[in-house]
C-alpha cells in the first residue's frame, strides 16, 4: 500500500490548468521528490493533497483512502511552509504543542511529547525559547517537529530551504536526509533546486507545465532523462540545436544550425527532418581527437576554475561549450586550438523544446 | 475548504458594512436631500420643489457665506501646504536620524488635543486683555492693549493652525519615500535648486501633497469652532448658518438645503482637484 | 554646497518658529491653569492647584464642578461605547475588504473611505433628520415612541460612529494586510478547527492594531465637537459642556484646568497607543 497516492490529478484556475492529469505513488517511508521552475504547477498540487486547493478532477488518496472531501485540519498530511509559518506569538513549546491542544490531548501528555520530539530534532530543553531567538536552521528543525509530534502519514516539505544562505542549506539537506531516516516518515518534498533534489530523495518527479515529465530515481533522471526538459533541467548540458537528418539502428546523425554535423541516440520519437536538441554533459566530453560526428573542434575561450568541477569553455563556431575539467590537467592553452570529443551514445538527442 | 462556509462568512461580514452604509451614511444623505426638497406651506403640510434652494441662491447672505467659506477654504489649503512644505521636507529628508522621529511626534501632538482647547489657547493669547497684548503693553510697545480675535486675519490662522497637521502628515510619509539619490542626480545632472525642486521634489510628492490638500480643504470647510470662537459673531463661516437654520430656527428643510449645498460644494472641489491631479480617493485618502 | 550654510540657518529658524506656533495656544491653555487668578490673563499672581482641586466658589476647582464632572463622565461614556462598536465593525470590514473576492469591490471600498470627507457638521445633521424620520414615522404608524432616535447619547454614539469606523477599518486592515496568510493555513494544517485559528493565531496578530484603532477612536470620540453637537441632548459630553461655559460665562481658568486634563490624558493614551505599535524586538 502506499502513503500517497493521486490519480489523474487535474487543476484548473479558470481557464488556466496549473496542474494536469498528474498521477504518482508513494512508498511508505521513502523520500519523495517533486522537481520542477517556479510556476510549473508543483505548489498547487502540495496545496491540494494538503486540503487547501480542491481537485478539479481525480483522486487523492492517503494510506488507500479518499481524503479529497476532507477538509484541510481532518487529514493526516502535515506541511511545512516555504516560510515556515511558525506562530511569532508562541514560544517553541507551544507551536509543537498547538497541534496537539488541537486534537485534544491530554495535558499530561503534551508536555513529555514536546520534549521528547525536540531531543530527537536535536534541540532540548528549547521550550521556553521565543521563536525571535532561533537561527535559521533551528527555526527548521522546530517547524518539523511540529509536525512530526503529530506522526503524520505524510510529511509535505514546500520549498523549505529557499530561504536559507547556500552554507546553510548544504548543511540541512544532509540534515533533512537524516531526520527523514530518523522518523521513517514518508517525505514529500518541493523545490525548484535540483541538487536538493537529486542529494536527498528516493525517488524524484520532474515537473513542468502542470504535467510529470519523468518520474525515477535521482540517477536515472541524470543518467537516462526521458526529456528534453528533463535532460536540460536536471544537471548540466551543452545543448546543440539542429536538425534530425538520418536514424540508423542505435546512431542518428544530426546537422547541427551553424554548421557541422554529430552522431548521437534518439532518446524520444524524434523521427528524420524534426527539429531537434543534442544534450551532451561537460563531463561526457575530453579534449582530444575524435572521429567524424564525435567531435567538435575550436578554441578554448577560458577557463573556469572552481576545483573538482573546473570547466574550459571551448568555442566551436557560434557555440559555447563546457568541458568538464576535474584535474586541470593543463592539456590545453588559452586561444589554442583544442579538438573536442564524446562517444555517440552520451550525445542524446531530444524534440526540439519550445522556447 | 466548503464553499457554503465561504458565502456565510461573506454575508456576516458584510452584514456591519451594509448597515453602518447604508442606515448611517447613505440613507441620511438621502434623508437631508429628501428634506430640502420640500417646503413648508401650513401645519404638517409641505409640497415638493426647489423652493429652498431658489431661497437660498436668492438670499445674497447665504450666497456670500458660502463662498466666503469656500474661498478662505482655499486660501487655508493654500497657506498650509505653504508653510507646512518646508516643515514636512525638513522632518522627512534633513533631519537627523533621532531627532525626525522626535519631530515628528511633536507634530502629532496637536493632532491628539481637540479642537475646543486649541481654539481657547488662541483666544488666552489673542484677546484683548491676553498674553499678547498684556505683554506687548508692558515692553511699552504699544500704548494700548488691542484686540487681536475678530478678524478674518485671526480666522484663516488658526485654520491654518487646526489643519496643517493633515497636511504635514502626509507630506512627510510620501516625502520619505523619495530616495536622496534623486536628488543627488538631479544636482549631479546641473539642475539648479529651483529645478530640482520643481522637476523631481514636488511631482514625486505628488500623491502626498493631493491627499493633503483634500482633507485640509474638507477639515476647513466643514469646520465650526475655530471661525466661531475666533472670529466671533460676525464671522459669517457656512456651518454656523447650517447651525442656526437647524438649531436656532429650527427649520430643517432650508438646513438640509444648507448642507446638500455645502456637500455638493465640497464633493466637487474635490472631485476637480483630484480630476486636475490624476488621483483617486481611494490611493490618497486611505493611504495611511 | 558651498554658500547654503545661510539658507541652511534660516531653514532651521523657520522650523523652530513653526514648532513654537504649534506648541503656543496649547502652553497658553495649559500655563494659566496654574494661575492664582480670576481671570486666564497676566499678569501672573502665583502658582496655585485651585483650579483643579478647589471645593469652593468663586475658584471652584474642575474636580468638585459637577457639570464639568457630569460632562468628563458622558465624554467617557460615549467615548468607550464608540470606540468598542467601531472596533467591532472595522474588524469586520477590514476583514471584508482584505480576504473577501465580491463583485464591486472597488466601488464599495470608495464608500467607505467617503464617511472621512464628509463634514462632520452634514454628518450629524443627516444622522439627526434621519433618525427624526423614522422616529416620527413609527410614532405615527405603530405609536411607537422611539426615545433614543431622538437627540442624546444614542444619537450622539451613531453619529460619531459613522466615521470613526472608516478610521478603525483602515487601521485594522492595514494590520491585516502585513498578516502572512500562511499561518493560519500551519494552523488549519496541524488540525485546528476554524474558530480556533481565528482565536489563536489570526486574533493576537491583529491586537496592537486593534488596541491602537481603539484608542485612536476613543480620543477622535472624546474630542469630537462638529457632529456632537448637532446631536447631543440634555446629557452633554465635555467639549460641548466646554463651550457653552466659553460662549455663556466667559473663560475662566477652570476651562484652562480641563484642558490641561484634556491634554494629559490624550497625550498618554497617544503614546500608549504608538508603544503599543511598536514591535517587540528581542532581547
Amino acid at each position: 500500500m502506499y502513503d500517497l497516492s493521486c490519480a489523474s490529478v487535474t487543476k484548473s484556475f479558470g481557464s488556466f490548468t496549473a496542474v494536469r492529469d498528474v498521477s504518482l505513488d508513494i512508498p511508505s517511508g521513502s523520500f519523495f521528490s517533486i522537481l520542477g521552475p517556479s510556476g510549473c504547477g508543483k505548489t498547487t498540487l502540495m496545496r491540494m493533497i494538503a486540503g487547501f486547493e480542491t481537485p478539479t478532477s481525480g483522486d487523492i488518496a492517503i494510506k488507500g483512502q479518499s481524503v479529497v472531501t476532507l477538509p484541510p485540519n481532518k487529514r493526516n498530511v502535515k506541511m511545512v511552509f516555504q516560510h515556515l509559518a511558525l506562530f511569532p506569538m508562541m514560544t517553541v513549546g507551544e507551536n509543537i504543542a498547538y497541534g496537539l491542544r488541537c486534537r485534544k490531548e491530554p495535558k499530561s501528555e503534551i508536555a513529555p511529547k514536546v520534549a521528547r520530539v525536540l531531543d530527537r530534532v536535536g534541540l532540548p530543553g528549547s521550550q521556553d525559547k521565543r521563536i525571535d531567538q532561533l537561527s535559521g536552521g533551528q527555526k527548521q528543525r522546530i517547524a518539523i517537529a511540529r509536525c512530526m509530534v503529530l506522526e503524520p502519514d505524510v510529511l509535505l516539505l514546500d520549498e523549505p530551504l529557499g530561504a536559507l544562505d547556500l552554507k546553510l542549506r548544504e548543511h540541512m539537506k544532509i540534515e533533512l536526509k537524516q531526520l527523514q531516516h530518523q522518523f521513517e516518515t514518508t517525505f514529500l518534498y518541493i523545490t525548484h533546486d535540483q541538487s536538493e533534489a537529486l542529494v536527498m530523495s528516493d525517488n524524484v518527479a520532474v515537473m513542468n507545465a502542470g504535467r510529470f515529465e519523468q518520474i525515477g530515481p535521482p540517477k536515472a533522471l541524470y543518467d537516462a532523462p526521458a526529456s528534453g526538459f528533463v535532460a536540460g533541467f536536471v544537471g548540466d548540458s551543452n545543448v546543440l540545436p539542429g536538425r534530425l537528418a538520418e536514424v540508423k539502428g542505435d546512431e542518428a546523425r544530426v546537422e547541427v544550425e551553424g554548421g557541422g554535423t554529430v552522431i548521437g541516440r534518439v532518446a524520444d520519437a524524434s523521427k528524420p527532418g524534426d527539429a531537434v536538441e543534442v544534450f551532451l554533459r561537460p563531463e561526457a566530453l575530453r579534449i582530444g581527437a575524435g572521429g567524424e560526428g564525435t567531435s567538435l573542434s575550436g578554441t578554448v575561450e577560458s577557463f573556469l576554475f572552481n576545483g573538482a568541477s573546473s570547466r574550459i569553455l571551448v568555442r566551436s563556431g557560434a557555440h559555447l561549450i563546457e568541458v568538464a575539467d576535474p584535474e586541470q590537467s593543463g592539456a590545453a592553452a588559452q586561444g589554442g586550438a583544442v579538438s573536442v570529443a564524446w562517444t555517440a551514445e552520451k550525445a542524446r538527442i531530444f524534440a526540439r523544446r519550445p522556447s | 475548504m466548503s464553499r457554503d462556509a465561504g458565502r456565510l462568512s461573506l454575508i456576516l461580514l458584510f452584514m456591519p458594512f451594509v448597515l453602518w452604509i447604508g442606515l448611517l451614511i447613505i440613507l441620511p444623505q438621502l434623508g437631508i436631500g429628501y428634506y430640502s426638497l420640500r417646503e413648508k406651506v401650513g401645519f404638517n403640510q409641505f409640497e415638493f420643489g426647489l423652493k429652498n434652494y431658489v431661497d437660498f441662491i436668492g438670499e445674497p447672505v447665504y450666497r456670500n457665506t458660502l463662498l466666503r467659506t469656500a474661498w478662505m477654504s482655499i486660501l487655508v489649503t493654500i497657506l498650509a501646504l505653504i508653510a507646512g512644505f518646508p516643515v514636512a521636507y525638513y522632518i522627512a529628508k534633513i533631519a537627523k536620524e533621532r531627532s525626525r522621529a522626535a519631530l515628528f511626534l511633536m507634530c502629532l501632538i496637536p493632532l491628539w488635543v481637540s479642537d475646543l482647547v486649541r481654539a481657547y489657547g488662541w483666544i488666552v493669547l489673542l484677546r484683548e486683555t491676553g498674553v499678547i497684548s498684556t505683554a506687548l503693553v508692558k515692553m511699552g510697545i504699544i500704548g494700548q492693549p488691542v484686540e487681536m480675535l475678530y478678524n478674518d486675519i485671526t480666522v484663516v490662522m488658526g485654520l491654518v493652525y487646526t489643519v496643517i497637521l493633515f497636511m504635514i502628515v502626509p507630506l512627510v510619509s510620501t516625502l520619505q519615500g523619495m530616495d536622496d539619490a534623486l536628488l543627488e542626480a538631479g544636482y549631479n545632472l546641473g539642475g539648479s535648486r529651483l529645478t530640482v525642486f520643481r522637476r523631481i521634489i514636488v511631482p514625486y510628492a505628488m500623491p502626498g501633497i493631493v491627499s493633503g490638500c483634500i482633507i485640509t480643504f474638507m477639515l476647513t470647510a466643514g469646520s465650526y469652532l475655530t471661525p466661531i470662537l475666533l472670529g466671533g459673531k460676525n464671522s459669517s463661516w457656512f456651518t454656523e448658518q447650517i447651525y442656526n437654520q437647524f438649531i436656532t430656527r429650527y427649520n430643517w428643510e432650508s438646513g438640509s438645503a444648507f448642507g446638500v449645498s455645502l456637500l455638493v460644494f465640497t464633493s466637487f472641489v474635490v472631485w476637480a482637484g483630484l480630476r486636475l491631479t490624476g488621483q483617486s480617493l481611494a490611493t490618497t485618502v486611505a493611504k495611511d | 554646497m558651498q554658500g547654503s550654510r545661510h539658507l541652511l540657518w534660516i531653514y532651521r529658524a523657520y522650523v523652530v518658529i513653526f514648532f513654537l506656533y504649534l506648541v503656543s495656544p496649547l502652553l497658553a491653555a495649559g500655563v494659566f491653569a496654574f494661575n492664582d487668578s480670576m481671570f486666564p490673563s497676566l499678569p501672573w499672581q502665583g502658582f496655585t492647584l485651585d483650579w483643579f482641586f478647589s471645593s469652593e466658589g468663586p475658584k471652584l476647582g474642575l474636580f468638585h464642578d459637577d457639570r464639568l464632572l457630569q460632562g468628563l463622565g458622558n465624554s467617557f461614556y460615549i467615548g468607550v461605547i464608540v470606540a468598542a462598536l467601531s472596533v467591532a465593525a472595522g474588524t469586520c470590514n477590514a476583514f471584508l475588504f482584505e480576504r473577501k473576492q465580491f463583485p464591486f469591490k472597488g466601488a464599495l471600498y470608495v464608500l467607505m473611505v467617503v464617511p472621512l470627507v464628509i463634514p462632520g457638521v452634514i454628518l450629524g445633521i443627516s444622522i439627526l433628520v434621519f433618525a427624526s424620520m423614522v422616529a416620527n414615522f413609527a410614532d405615527q404608524q405603530f405609536g411607537l415612541f422611539l426615545t433614543w432616535l431622538r437627540p442624546g447619547i444614542p444619537l450622539v454614539v451613531l453619529g460619531q460612529f459613522s466615521f470613526l469606523t472608516t478610521i478603525t477599518s483602515l487601521v485594522i486592515a492595514a494590520r491585516l494586510q502585513k498578516f502572512d496568510i500562511s499561518l493560519e493555513e500551519a494552523a488549519l494544517n496541524l488540525g485546528a478547527s476554524r474558530l480556533r485559528v481565528l482565536l489563536t493565531v489570526t486574533l493576537p496578530f491583529l491586537v496592537p492594531a486593534l488596541f491602537s484603532a481603539f484608542v485612536v477612536a476613543f480620543l477622535v470620540s472624546f474630542e469630537n465637537f462638529n457632529t456632537t453637537l448637532m446631536l447631543v441632548g440634555s446629557d452633554a459630553p465635555l467639549t460641548v459642556t466646554m463651550y457653552d461655559r466659553m460662549v455663556k460665562a466667559g473663560s475662566t481658568p477652570v476651562l484652562n484646568a480641563v484642558s490641561v486634563v484634556l491634554m494629559l490624558g490624550s497625550g498618554g493614551l497617544a503614546l500608549l497607543s504608538v508603544l503599543a505599535q511598536r514591535p517587540r524586538k528581542a532581547g
